[in-house]
């Protein structure tokens, strides 16, 4: 067993982890954070994305002891004071989102784009969140919203 | 209807909240007290013999709780999982209908990749795995067959003693093959297609997941399942697998993250897991991995045919014969039989008034794992082969393949001034106008100058291609008497009860079950408008075979039209009520009272009272009618008079690179008509997702066994699921007929996108290839570049 210190969502967390445990099972089975969801084995499917010091990465590639000592968002913590981040309020909006399964994955993705990318293409959203299946919405809408949130960004308008 | 405020609005959903923010609660997200975990020793083999099974090691490393294996199975006598359906063979022979048992037991054999022998049961999901890696099964691998057509050859391998040529059932409907037979042969131009519509992975997103729970104390079982129907598993379960009381076990469907069909069928884990947690007193959880998500969630499709149309000199179809191979795989699934029979021969009348048709069909076992019902289930296999001949019938005969439909459409009919359409293939269609559908879907691409812009490319050396595709399928499939008549070991109503709380909220229990669909918003719609009450007072249970009365579920896009229908019924119900109380508290006869806005009120007075001031009266029952029971809480089964039909025609503009072969996507329009919509919105979601499982099998997607059984594709690095830098925006727009027989007007909008859209990227693929001189009559789905490519050359 390992220690590791990570701090989630601006909580820090100390736990004792085996080496082998992911990162995605340290945060659904230790810290109860079910909203981080997995989908498959071989890290293609994007719904277990979060962000790690910032960036999205899919927790399933990352060992718990590699986030030792990082800072770690996951769909939980993006909603700031009871507001939903735009691109949360952009899924709901342009009904980007079915089953909800690939959503909060999804949603971490399309932060992180939006924050590298603020006024992307149809294009580029298409391309940025290749690493992110949907099954349910023939990802037309999940576009929408993504172009929905970049404008309420570009506005400031925080929508609950 | 007393005001329509939510019907017909785009209503944002009321599910949504809970996933955006992570607090969707799927059944892997589910951890009870005391929790232990599964995991399968599995068949490495398609076909293979078990000569023993070593446990006694693993049983003795960290955490392991229990080990089962086939032998204890056998040995407790529980049954095997059953099939749903009966089809019998022509000559009246009973349908074959081999055990599938929930382990392999020793000296049996396993019978495709992932069958399993043993569940390891640990503290830890780890330790789980770490010792069904331990368990050491010896094995005698044996030849496999899993082509449907090669299985039932002479000398074919057979997967089950009892089923000899591999046959679950052969099966024929239409008019008399010799009348068929003549028809052909007398037509001046035959079109002639054999294809395999190729096996597809409905691949859920959410990986199935079980926790089976006995509690010692109440001698109860409480199932959390990720399934699209709770009580038919229950039923199933109960009553055919384990033989425990039905009234002793809850199963509850939390969040469900989506089905496409996949997440219909009983599956042995779910048996097991409930069965193994009496043995253990603790409750289990298992969670497939996708590898065996990939191997064990029943596939699709999966059809070899010959398919051939007749026409006469002018373009009139004359006759269709089809002659199809259809893999069941290894074992019956909950609704193996039906899909290729009842939802794929009664679909080939099409739009198309050909007056003579004949489908014969053999059910084959092979050692793969199930096929059953994925998105649209025999009806995307129905319309791929009428469209495909369609458009190619078109290219041969130099004739437009617009204007060939068009002479071949059935006319408008609304199914109540005029009747329904009673086919060849014993459906009788509610209500259609396909050539509104044709013309709209043709106006949004402007025909006339895509004809024009394809020349032009075809002399700049590009291929530019446009691919048709009209349909009919048949949805909420019912009723119940038919249905028996048919083979259904089940009935196919829904249930709903629509309970009026004292202050007017109300809570309604449905039957049916969302995994996507966002019937919390829907049904709310509904229950709002006809109480004249917010939708926030309107709540939707669903999911829970306790607090659910009964439920068929969701599957076949039935949950609107059956389970809709039955919400409105049990509201009728509650306003036939109230509307005593309403009298007898305003002192006046029922019949003088109209209910709108939320209250009743004397007609042409404006005395009145509210719908939660009736509520509160059924409650506090001071002021009463005579003989009238208190309270305010409605149930109702809905049983169809009919399946309901609903159509749409789409349109592919692709180009072809001719270096590569590469298809892109240009356009993609669609134009459905599903009947009436109460949520536009998630109309509108419904019929993207289809185009996209619909276009993914036509360029992508598609499950690949080698010859000894081995899934060489099974995992989502192999296997190209459709990506969102795959898929343009769609076009979409709507025509309304409503269905004449619910009360809804309702059709069912889940599957219509995933049964137009395939052959109709096929249909724009061949034309662009013709543009360019290649008479090509048929690839082989998925279309990659390099069978674009290799047809090409080949040509």
């Amino acid at each position: 067993m390992t220690q590791i210190t990570v701090k989630v969502n601006g909580k820090v967390h100390s736990h004792e982890v085996e080496p082998r445990t992911l990162l995605a099972h340290y945060l659904r089975e230790q810290l109860s954070l079910t909203g981080t969801h997995i989908g498959c084995d071989t890290s293609s499917c994007g719904s277990c994305t979060i962000h790690m010091d910032g960036m999205a990465v899919k927790s399933c590639s990352i060992l718990a002891v590699q986030a030792d000592g990082c800072e770690i968002t996951t769909i939980e913590g993006l909603a700031t004071d009871g507001q939903l981040h735009p691109v949360q309020a952009g899924f709901k909006e342009c009904h980007g989102l079915q089953c909800g399964f690939c959503t909060t994955g999804m949603i971490m993705t399309a932060v992180d784009l939006l924050n590298q990318n603020p006024d992307p293409t149809e294009s580029d959203i298409r391309h940025g969140l290749e690493g992110n299946f949907c099954r349910c919405t023939g990802y037309h809408n999940i576009v929408r919203s993504v172009q929905w949130a970049a404008e309420a960004m570009k506005k400031e308008i925080m929508v609950e | 209807m007393s005001n329509t405020k939510y019907i017909g609005q785009s209503v944002k959903r009321v599910e949504d909240k809970r996933f955006i923010t992570g607090k969707g609660r799927y059944t892997d997200d589910i951890k009870l007290v005391g929790m232990t975990y599964a995991a399968f020793v599995r068949s490495p083999y398609a076909h293979a013999k078990v000569l023993s099974i070593e446990s006694a090691e693993a049983l003795e490393m960290p955490g392991v709780v229990a080990i089962f294996t086939g032998d204890d199975i056998k040995a407790s006598g529980i049954g095997g999982v059953p099939t749903g359906w009966v089809i019998n063979f022509r000559n009246g022979d009973t349908m074959k209908e081999p055990p599938h048992p929930l382990l392999i037991a020793t000296s049996s054999t396993a019978k495709h990749i992932g069958d399993p022998v043993a569940v390891v049961i640990a503290e830890t999901y780890a330790q789980a795995v770490d010792a069904a890696e331990a368990v050491v099964v010896d094995w005698e691998d044996l030849p496999a067959v899993t082509d449907a057509f090669k299985a039932t050859q002479d000398g074919a391998t057979l997967v089950h003693d009892s089923a000899p040529g591999n046959l679950a059932f052969d099966w024929e409907l239409g008019n008399p093959i010799s009348e068929v037979d003549a028809a052909i042969e007398a037509s001046a131009h035959v079109t002639t297609l054999d294809f395999i519509n190729q096996r597809m992975v409905p691949n859920a997103i959410e990986p199935r997941s079980y926790i089976g729970h006995y509690d010692e104390a109440t001698d109860k079982y409480t199932l959390y399942t990720s399934t699209q129907n709770p009580h038919l598993i229950r039923l199933l379960m109960c009553a055919f697998v384990l033989g425990i009381p039905e009234h002793k076990v809850r199963v509850l469907g939390p969040d469900v993250g989506g089905g496409f069909g996949s997440k219909i069928f009983h599956y042995t884990e779910e048996a097991l897991v409930t069965w193994a947690s009496q043995k253990i007193k603790r409750p289990i959880k298992w969670t497939e991995t996708r590898s065996e998500a990939f191997m064990l969630d029943a596939h699709g499709r999966d059809h070899v045919s010959k398919a051939e149309m007749g026409f006469d000199a002018e373009g009139n179809v004359t006759a269709l014969r089809i002659k199809t191979y259809a893999n069941l795989g290894a074992y019956l699934s909950t609704f193996g039989p039906v899909v290729p029979t009842f939802l794929h021969g009664t679909l080939l009348q099409g739009l198309y008034t050909t007056p003579k048709i004949h489908i014969e069909l053999y059910g084959v076992f092979t050692h793969t794992v199930a096929v059953d019902a994925y998105r649209g289930a025999g009806r995307p296999e129905a319309t791929y082969l009428l469209e495909r001949l369609m458009d190619l019938a078109a290219l041969e005969m130099g004739k437009d393949p617009v204007e060939l439909r068009k002479r071949n459409f059935i006319p408008a009919f609304d199914g109540v001034e005029q009747p329904g359409y009673q086919t060849q293939v014993a459906l009788q269609y509610d209500s259609g106008n396909y050539h509104g559908v044709l013309e709209r879907a043709v106006e949004m691409l402007d025909y006339g100058n895509f004809r024009k812009e394809q020349k032009e490319a075809a002399q700049n050396g590009k291929l530019l291609g446009v691919g048709f595709s009209t349909y009919i399928e048949a949805c909420g499939i019912a009723p119940s008497a038919v249905v028996g008549a048919l083979g259904a070991r089940a009935g196919l109503y829904e249930s709903a009860q629509v309970r009026v709380q004292p202050t007017g909220k109300v809570s309604v229990f449905s039957g049916s079950h969302s995994h996507g669909q966002g019937h919390e918003t829907t049904f709310a719609q509904i229950v709002a408008d006809k109480f004249g009450i917010p939708m926030e007072d309107v709540d939707i249970v669903h999911g829970d075979s306790d607090a659910v009365a009964f439920g068929m579920g969701t599957y076949g896009s039935r949950s609107l039209a059956v389970g809709g229908s039955a919400i409105v019924k049990s509201i009728d119900k509650v306003l036939e009520k109230g509307a005593k109380i309403a009298a007898h508290k305003l002192e006046c006869a029922a019949d003088d009272l109209e209910f709108a806005e939320g209250k009743w009120t004397v007609k042409g007075t404006d005395q009145s009272i509210s719908f939660g001031d009736v509520a509160l009266t059924a409650y506090i029952p001071h002021v009463y009618p005579e003989g009238l029971e208190p309270g305010m809480d409605f149930s109702s089964f809905y049983d169809p008079a009919n399946f309901t039909y609903p159509f749409g025609c789409h349109i592919a503009v692709v180009e072809v690179d001719k270096e590569t072969g590469k298809v892109r996507l240009r356009r993609f329009i669609a134009v459905d008509d599903v009947g009436n919509v109460i949520n536009p919105m998630i109309v509108d979601g419904q019929i993207h997702g289809g185009l996209a499982q619909g276009i993914g099998q036509a360029l992508l997607e598609g499950a690949i066994y080698d010859e000894n059984g081995q899934l060489t594709n099974g995992s989502y690095m192999d296997y190209a699921m459709p990506r969102a830098d795959d898929l343009p925006m769609f076009e979409v727009d709507r025509q309304i007929t409503p269905c004449p027989h619910n009360p809804l007007g309702v059709k069912g909008a889940g599957e219509a996108g995933c049964i137009g859209s395939t052959p109709a990227v096929v249909n724009a693929v061949i034309d662009a290839l013709w543009s360019g001189g290649y008479q090509v009559k048929d690839i082989a789905m998925p279309l990659t570049g390099e069978r674009v490519w290799r047809a090409m050359q080949n040509n």
